[in-house]
């Protein structure tokens, strides 16, 4: 099979990369390990907001705050966004102050920002508990989706468009060749595309690692919780300052609740699962942060497995080593927002060789002590399994 | 007309509870199933379409008989036992 | 070597029916003192299920021709006491890595365990069809605990309607209780009963018990209808009736009751989140946790029992329950009688022999499937019916049972899936072509029922309790 794009990834980034390519008329194929959007993509909390972001991350946050309301248009559905607003509470005077320098900071970028007082904090939003929460900072523009609709939707719209994807397709080699890429996927013939990108989330790792560009990506467990369905009282996408639990209510009652992380499965390390211990803790502060939870019942907890960077940033951007190879991985668990914008900036990149929108700050070779930790340009991985923490 | 019928228990000590606000009856040994079935031909509207639904399974497993009490605590009927001066009020979503 | 190695946590042995009492009295008696956790307020399982206050009925009113059974594991139980922990009223809602986390109360405990046998038990099978949602419609086993652990009845005018075993004897239960029992629909054709030819002579009693509640119904002008299709349920506000085709012909029969199951499936939750692995049983069409003769399950120091990881009954269950015992003995390096071992290894090989033949004999309806409308409630959690789910397989190019939950919600809901689980799959199989043992089967995820948000604010001290 040639094409002009192979994809490793069917994540958001991946999926979403697929569909802005195809929309340019290139040929795609996409190969993904397990299924489209099972992992991070659509096992996330469904967050989507630019308020908390690296201020490196906001035009890139921008750029895909343009496509959530054209859902419906681009993959057929609206994934259930919703452009609720995002809270962002402080329960103590540093978490205040910290808000406060955040918005002083985001006041030169397009994210508006408005901080709230003790007072009208109980006015607006009487389900806050006073006893926990005295002020907020509040992005109206924020809101939030179901991720597991997003990451599916634009699987399924890539391929309606005409992406080839191949699931439950291990990618097994990647080699450049004298003119293009050589991708070796397990159980289907070979994959020769012009262009390569690395959408390989938590599995990224070995991919740039093929390339000579070893990365530090770790893996990253978010655990969610989520309850039976509720008269529905939590009308915004709602966090704390420092993140330890955040909460939003979706129109079918559910409240989805995160906070702290998971554990890879014994059984099976590319899946994971809440610990008992992070999920109590997890309830406690839900709990005590939104006393109408206090009668509900949790029905199910879940995790994902998601690439992580020390620096909290991803890895977008050209290859240093090897031309027509773009990486896009390590979200450290705030990708979810930002995809549909980095599909439409990898696509650029491909079709133009630049992008309208700064990602500098996410380049691969940022990690210069850690780059010598890759083995050599075109050599195979041995082993899939991602360098992890 | 109720769902279910007593065949034993019948002259069982009588527990008073309150079913939405009206004052019903049950007996001792009672779960809060059967004591609002007995009374009522149905349990609760469903979450989505407020269909009526009476639990199915009566073994804790099914989930679809899940009542709130007046101080906000949901429970399960069928493996809840009936107390004196309960409270119980079926309302889809309710949180008290 | 820690302090734990030295000196090993208690067994904790998940169900207190009959395999969770055999495998406790077997521990004990070898000189463990083994934590039994179970949900209900007293032992039993649902099988030997007791009543919340004694109600006049007797065990052999209660529990039939099974009473001395009951008896006797009853008053087992309650003599040991004083040489096991026993949990009542209490949920294992996650377990992993040697540890249950455990809803008591309304508080969270966390409970160190070596050795973990799970004797978990079962529930209705289920394939949803048009009503089967309406007030008045019960599962088989719940028709039948509403008799017996609450000595009520689901009518006055009572349909049963599935297949199985649990199907006859229910539908004779209530008649000896004395209600009008108009019917017994059921889904295998009389063909089917042939095959109960070959289980006469290993388990005549069973067998002719099985014949003589049809003659006793018979008698008392109950109507038998066998491979019954397009079954439904009618009503607007509860049940006044059920429509079915028998050889083609419409029929409606007019109840205020219905009793509805097709046989029985195991609760293998706690399995799932115990590591286990699980393999298709084609007999069955369902994933079960493999368990070998010894029960040993994949997942060392994990023992299965008793109905939860397979149907066998409850005979077999305390055969496995001792035998499951046995083995985490074995594993303790502590002495076993091997003639036991060989023993309860032989009669559970002829009780599985036996299934087998029920199984031939009162065969799932899986076709069933194809006839559903597309308005038919699956799902009755998340109420998701027959139409979204193949429109959500067909949108989203679905293969995979927890992908087809993703984007549709089946089995999303409180129950998690064990009453629609193997109905969706079902669905999905016949949607997409595949056999039923391809699409998978729904991951079993935390907790394994609902838990109270605010649970977690009460932490109780308790035996073995892990450190945070």
């Amino acid at each position: 099979m040639k094409v002009d794009v192979a994809i490793i990834g069917g994540g958001l980034v991946g999926c979403s990369t697929a569909l802005a390519l195809r929309q340019k008329g290139l040929s795609v194929a996409l190969l993904e390990r397990g299924f489209c959007g099972a992992q991070a993509s659509g096992t996330n909390y469904g967050g989507v907001r630019r308020q908390g972001r690296p201020t490196e991350q906001l035009p890139l946050a921008q750029r895909a705050h343009a496509v959530w309301p054209k859902l419906k248009q681009l993959i057929g559905i609206d994934g259930e966004f919703r452009r609720t607003g995002q809270l962002k509470l402080a329960r103590n005077e540093a978490e205040m102050a910290s808000l406060e320098a955040y918005a002083r900071t985001a006041a030169s970028t397009d994210l508006q920002l408005e901080l709230i007082g003790s007072r009208a904090l109980a006015e607006r939003f009487p389900w806050v508990s006073r006893d926990v929460a005295f002020g907020a900072s509040f992005s109206a523009d924020d809101g939030q989706a179901n991720p597991r609709l997003v990451s599916a939707g634009f699987a399924a719209a890539a391929r309606r468009a005409g992406v080839a994807i191949f699931e439950q397709t291990p990618v097994l080699g990647v080699s450049r060749e004298a003119c293009g890429f050589l991708v070796e996927a397990q159980g289907k013939p070979a994959i020769r595309a012009m262009h390569l990108v690395n959408a390989a989330g938590a599995w990224a790792g070995p991919f740039a690692d093929a390339f000579g560009e070893g990365v530090p990506l770790g893996r990253i467990y978010p655990s969610m919780i989520v309850t039976e369905p509720m008269k529905v009282f939590m009308t915004v996408n709602t966090g704390v300052e420092g993140g330890n639990v955040y909460a939003r209510q979706v129109e079918r009652g559910n409240c989805i609740i995160g906070g702290e992380r998971g554990l890879a499965r014994a059984d099976d390390a590319d899946f994971s699962r809440p610990t008992g211990s992070a999920v109590t803790r997890v309830m406690q502060r839900a709990v005590q942060l939104f006393p109408l939870l206090k009668g509900a019942h949790a029905i199910r907890f879940w995790s994902g497995t998601e690439g992580a960077m020390p620096d909290k940033n991803p890895v977008i951007g050209a290859s240093r080593t090897t031309p027509d190879l773009i990486h896009a991985f390590g979200f450290s668990g705030a990708g979810f927002q930002i995809a549909p914008g980095v599909g439409e900036v990898i696509a650029e990149l491909i079709t133009t060789g630049e992008t309208t929108t700064p990602i500098d700050a996410f380049s691969i070779d940022r990690f210069s002590v850690d780059a010598a930790l890759g083995s050599g340009a075109g050599v195979f991985p041995q082993s899939l399994q991602s360098r992890g923490t | 007309m109720p769902l279910l019928y007593r065949v034993a228990r019948q002259n069982e000590v009588p527990i008073r509870f309150m079913l939405n606000g009206r004052p019903c009856e049950g007996r001792r040994g009672d779960t809060l199933l059967s004591a609002i079935l007995t009374v009522e031909e149905q349990l609760r509207p469903s979450d989505f379409t407020q269909e009526p639904r009476a639990g199915f399974c009566q073994m804790s497993a099914c989930q679809d008989c899940w009542v709130t009490l007046q101080n906000g605590d949901r429970v399960r009927a069928c493996s809840t036992p009936l107390a004196d001066g309960m409270h119980v009020m079926t309302g889809a979503g309710e949180t008290a | 070597m820690s302090a734990a190695a030295k000196n090993p946590a208690q067994p904790l042995i998940v169900g207190a029916g009959p395999a969770g009492i055999r495998a406790a009295a077997t521990l004990v008696a070898a000189g463990l003192r083994p934590i039994v956790v179970d949900e209900a307020p007293a032992c039993g399982g649902q099988i030997y299920r007791q009543p919340l206050v004694p109600d006049g009925r007797d065990a052999r009113a209660r529990y039939g021709s099974e009473a001395p059974k009951a008896k006797r594991l009853h008053g087992e139980f309650a003599a040991l006491q004083d040489k096991l922990d026993y949990l009542p009223n209490s949920l294992v809602w996650n377990l992993a890595d040697g540890i249950a986390d455990v809803a008591m109360n309304g508080a969270h405990k966390r409970l160190v365990h070596d050795g973990l046998i799970l004797a978990t038990g079962a529930m209705d099978r289920i394939l949803p069809v048009p009503g089967w949602t309406l007030p008045g419609v019960f599962s088989l086993g719940g028709s039948q605990i509403a008799l017996k652990a609450q000595g009520c009845v689901i009518g006055s005018r009572v349909v049963f309607v599935g297949t199985g075993p649990l199907l006859y004897l229910v539908a004779w239960q209530y008649l000896k209780a004395g209600v009008k029992v108009v019917a017994v629909l059921d889904a295998a054709p009389f063909s089917a009963r042939v095959a109960m030819v070959k289980a006469l002579p290993g388990f005549p009693a069973i067998v002719l018990r099985g014949a003589r509640f049809v003659a006793e119904m018979m008698m008392k002008g109950v109507a038998f209808h066998y491979g019954i299709n397009k079954l439904r349920f009618e009503g607007t506000h509860r049940v006044e009736g059920v429509s079915f085709e028998v050889r083609g012909k419409p029929r409606h029969l007019s109840c205020d009751g219905a009793g509805f199951g097709l046989g029985l499936k195991s609760e293998a939750q706690l399995a799932d989140l115990a590591g286990c692995r699980f393999a298709f049983n084609e007999r069955d069409r369902v994933f079960l946790p493999e368990t070998d003769e010894a029960r040993r399950s994949s997942v060392p120091g994990v023992y299965l029992a008793g109905d939860g990881s397979g149907i066998a009954g409850a005979d077999a269950a305390e055969l496995s329950g001792e035998r499951a015992a046995l083995s985490l003995l074995d594993d303790r390096g502590l002495a076993v009688d091997r003639a036991r071992v060989g023993l309860l290894e032989r009669e559970l090989r002829k009780i599985f022999a036996f299934r087998t033949v029920l199984e031939q004999s009162f065969p799932f309806p899986a076709h069933w499937i194809a006839d559903l409308p597309g308005n038919t409630t699956v799902c009755r959690c998340e109420e998701i019916d027959v139409s979204t789910i193949r429109d959500a397989a067909d949108h989203f190019g679905i293969v995979e049972m927890n992908r087809l939950k993703a984007v549709s919600r089946v089995g999303m809901g409180r129950c998690q899936g064990r009453v629609c689980g193997a109905a969706a799959a079902e669905l999905l199989a016949a949607a997409t072509g595949q056999p039923i043992s391809a699409v998978g089967r729904l991951r079993g995820q935390a907790p394994v029922k609902p838990l109270p948000m605010s649970f977690a604010e009460l932490a109780l001290p308790a035996i073995g309790e892990a450190a945070e």
